[in-house]
C-alpha cells in the first residue's frame, strides 16, 4: 500500500475536560477503499470522523487530504469557504438520522437536486431527471419524486439522504452508523445498496459503526477505537478472524455470544 | 417646525445611516446593519424607507413618495407631510422632476434618470430568512455566495405549479454576487431593477438592514435556463390612459361586481391622459 493516501491523519488529539476522545490517532484512506471504525459507545469514533471531515478542530494533529489535482491539503487550516466547497461537491456526509441532513418541507426530488443546485446546475429538466436516476438508484419509486420526505418509512428516508449525497459523485463519504436505528430487515437491504453503490461508483468511504456485522460486510478495512486509542486495525477479515488486541477479541466475541 | 432637526433625525444618526448607506453602495445588494431609530410612525409604514430618506434628503430636494404606484394614499400622504414638515422640502408628484422617490410596492413607469434617487421600504431585507431560520447560518451562505438553496425553492415552484409561483418580492442576484429582495415589488418591476441610471437604496426598519444597487448595476431575477424569469400583467389596456404595457390594478367599481383596470401608477396614468386632452 505504498500508492497515495486520499486522506491521512496523524497524531490526532482531543479531550472534552477530562474525558480522551482521541488519544495519538493516525489514520488513513486509500482511493476507493471503505474503512470501518469500530467500537463501543463513547469510544471516539463519532469524534474521530468529525474531526476527519474538518466538522470539528482536534487540539493538536494533522489531517491531509489529496485533491483531485494530486496535492495535498490540510484540511483542518483551510479557509472555511473552501471547507464548505469540499463538503458540497468532492464529499459527502451521511448522518445517523436522515432528518439531520434532509430538508422535509422540500420534494424528495428537490432534497435530491440541492446539490446539484449549489453547485450551480440551472437546468430543471435535467436537475429533475437526475433526481429521478438517483432515486432509482436508491430503489425509491420514481413516482415519489414530488413527495415529501416526511410521507417516507426510515428505510426510505435514509435512501434518500444517500441519493442526496451521491448525487454529485463524490470522492469520498462520512457515514455515522447509516444503519442504525433501523429494522434488522431494512438494515440488510440498505447495506447491500451502500456495497453495491460504493464498489460500483468507486467511492471511498468512512463508516462509523458499533456492529462488526457491518463493518464485516462493507469495510476493506477497520479500526478498532477503545477510550479515543486506536487499538487495532488493518484488512477485514484479519482484524475480525483473528484478533490481537484483548480488546478486539472481546468484541468479537461478544458478537458471536450474542 | 420647531424642536425638530432638518429631517426629523439628529445628525448623528443620520451620519450613521450614510455611513452604513456608503458601505451598501460599495457592496451592491450586501445587507449593512445600521441602528435603526424608534420613527413617529409604526413598523410597517415605511420606518427603513424614511431613516434613509431622512439621510440624503436636502434642502433642495424635491420628494415624491409613493404607496402601490399611488401618491394619494394615505401612507403616501402621511410620509410626504411628514418630510414637507420636517425638512420643509417642496413635494411632488411627477416622478420626472424628483430627486427623490421613496416608494412602497412599485418602480415608477417612467424610467428614472441618472441624479435621482429611489429609496425603497423593505419588511424583509432576506430573502433567505423565509427558507433558512438561524441567522447566522443565512449570513454565512450570504457571505460564501452559497445560493443554492433559493433555486431549490424555485425547483419547488416549478414541480408545483408548472413555474416560479413567486409574483412580489422575486428575489434578484445583483452584480452577479448578492442575492437580494427587490422589495414587495411586483415580479413585473423586476427589469428595471437593472442596469438602472438611479440609485436605488432600500431600507428595512424593523429588521434594522440597508443595502443598495447604485446606478447601472447589473442585476439579474433568479431562473431556470429552461423556465427563464417572465413577466406578466393583467392582459388589458388601462380603462382611464388606454395604456397597455403599463401595470395595472384592479378595481371593483360597483356592487354588481362591475370592475376596470387602471395604472398603478397614478402619475403616470395622469400624465398619459392629460396628453390625450391636450392633443384632443
Ligand atoms: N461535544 C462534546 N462535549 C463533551 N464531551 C463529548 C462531546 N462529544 C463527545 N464527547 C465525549 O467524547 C467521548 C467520545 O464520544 P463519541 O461521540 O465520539 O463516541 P462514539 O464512539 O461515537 O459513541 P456512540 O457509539 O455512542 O455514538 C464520549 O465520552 C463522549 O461523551
Ligand atoms: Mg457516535
Amino acid at each position: 500500500m505504498s500508492d497515495p493516501t486520499l486522506l491521512s491523519a496523524r497524531g490526532l488529539n482531543l479531550r472534552f475536560g477530562a474525558v480522551p476522545a482521541l488519544v495519538d490517532v493516525d489514520a488513513d484512506l486509500w482511493p476507493g477503499e471503505v474503512l470501518a471504525i469500530v467500537g463501543e459507545s463513547g469510544s471516539g469514533k463519532t469524534t474521530l470522523l468529525n474531526v476527519l471531515s474538518g466538522r470539528m478542530a482536534p487540539q493538536s494533529g494533522v489531517v491531509w487530504y489529496r485533491e483531485p489535482a494530486g496535492g495535498l491539503v490540510d484540511v483542518h487550516a483551510m479557509p472555511a469557504p473552501a471547507l464548505r466547497a469540499l463538503h458540497r461537491s468532492d464529499w459527502g456526509f451521511v448522518h445517523q438520522n436522515p432528518r439531520d441532513s434532509l430538508r422535509m418541507g422540500v420534494s424528495a426530488g428537490g432534497n435530491v437536486g440541492e446539490r446539484l443546485m449549489a453547485q450551480g446546475s440551472r437546468h430543471y429538466g435535467s436537475i429533475r431527471e437526475s433526481a429521478i436516476a438517483w432515486l432509482s438508484e436508491v430503489e425509491i419509486d420514481a413516482s415519489r419524486v414530488d413527495d415529501l420526505p416526511r410521507t417516507f418509512s426510515g428505510g426510505m428516508l435514509q435512501r434518500l439522504q444517500i441519493a442526496r449525497t451521491l448525487v454529485t459523485h463524490p470522492r469520498l463519504v462520512f457515514m455515522d452508523e447509516p444503519t442504525g436505528g433501523l429494522d434488522v430487515s431494512v438494515q440488510a437491504r440498505l447495506l447491500d445498496l451502500i456495497r453495491g453503490l460504493v464498489a460500483r461508483l468507486g467511492i471511498a468511504a468512512v463508516l462509523v459503526t458499533h456492529d462488526l456485522a457491518v463493518a464485516r460486510l462493507l469495510a476493506h478495512r477497520v479500526m478498532v477505537m477503545q477510550q479515543g486509542c486506536v487499538v487495532e486495525s488493518g484488512l477485514t477479515d484479519q482484524v475480525l478472524d483473528d484478533p490481537q488486541h484483548p480488546y478486539t477479541q472481546l468484541l468479537v466475541s461478544s458478537v458471536l455470544a450474542a | 417646525m420647531n424642536g425638530y432637526n432638518f429631517a426629523y433625525l439628529d445628525e448623528q444618526t443620520k451620519r450613521m445611516i450614510r455611513r452604513a448607506l456608503l458601505k451598501a453602495v460599495a457592496i451592491p445588494g450586501h445587507q449593512i446593519p445600521f441602528g435603526s431609530r424608534e420613527m413617529p410612525l409604526p413598523y410597517g409604514w415605511g420606518t427603513g424607507g424614511i431613516q434613509v430618506t431622512a439621510a440624503v434628503l436636502g434642502p433642495d430636494d424635491v420628494l415624491k413618495v409613493i404607496d402601490q404606484g399611488a401618491d394619494d394614499t394615505t401612507n403616501a400622504v402621511s410620509i410626504r407631510r411628514f418630510f414637507a414638515r420636517t425638512a420643509g422640502v417642496a413635494t411632488k408628484t411627477h416622478t420626472s422632476v424628483a430627486t427623490i422617490i421613496q416608494t412602497r410596492h412599485r418602480i415608477p413607469e417612467q424610467a428614472l434618470t441618472e441624479g435621482q434617487i429611489l429609496v425603497y421600504q423593505v419588511p424583509m431585507p432576506d430573502p433567505l430568512a423565509k427558507l433558512e431560520p438561524s441567522r447566522a447560518e443565512t449570513t454565512r451562505m450570504h457571505g460564501l455566495a452559497e445560493y443554492g438553496l433559493m433555486h431549490v425553492k424555485l425547483y419547488e415552484d416549478i414541480t408545483r405549479f408548472g413555474h416560479v409561483s413567486i409574483s412580489y418580492d422575486y428575489p434578484v442576484m445583483v452584480n452577479d454576487r448578492y442575492l437580494m429582495s427587490p422589495s414587495p415589488i411586483p415580479a413585473y418591476d423586476n427589469p428595471k431593477l437593472s442596469r438602472n441610471p438611479a440609485l436605488q437604496l432600500f431600507g428595512a426598519g424593523r429588521e434594522k438592514r440597508i443595502y443598495a444597487i447604485p446606478p447601472h448595476t447589473e442585476v439579474r431575477s433568479l431562473d431556470f435556463d429552461d423556465h427563464p424569469f417572465r413577466t406578466t400583467r393583467a392582459p388589458h389596456a388601462c380603462d382611464l390612459c388606454g395604456d397597455d404595457a403599463s401595470y395595472l390594478d384592479e378595481v371593483v367599481t360597483d356592487n354588481q361586481g362591475g370592475r376596470m383596470f387602471v395604472c398603478s401608477d397614478t402619475d403616470h396614468c395622469a400624465s398619459r391622459q392629460a396628453l390625450k386632452e391636450a392633443a384632443e
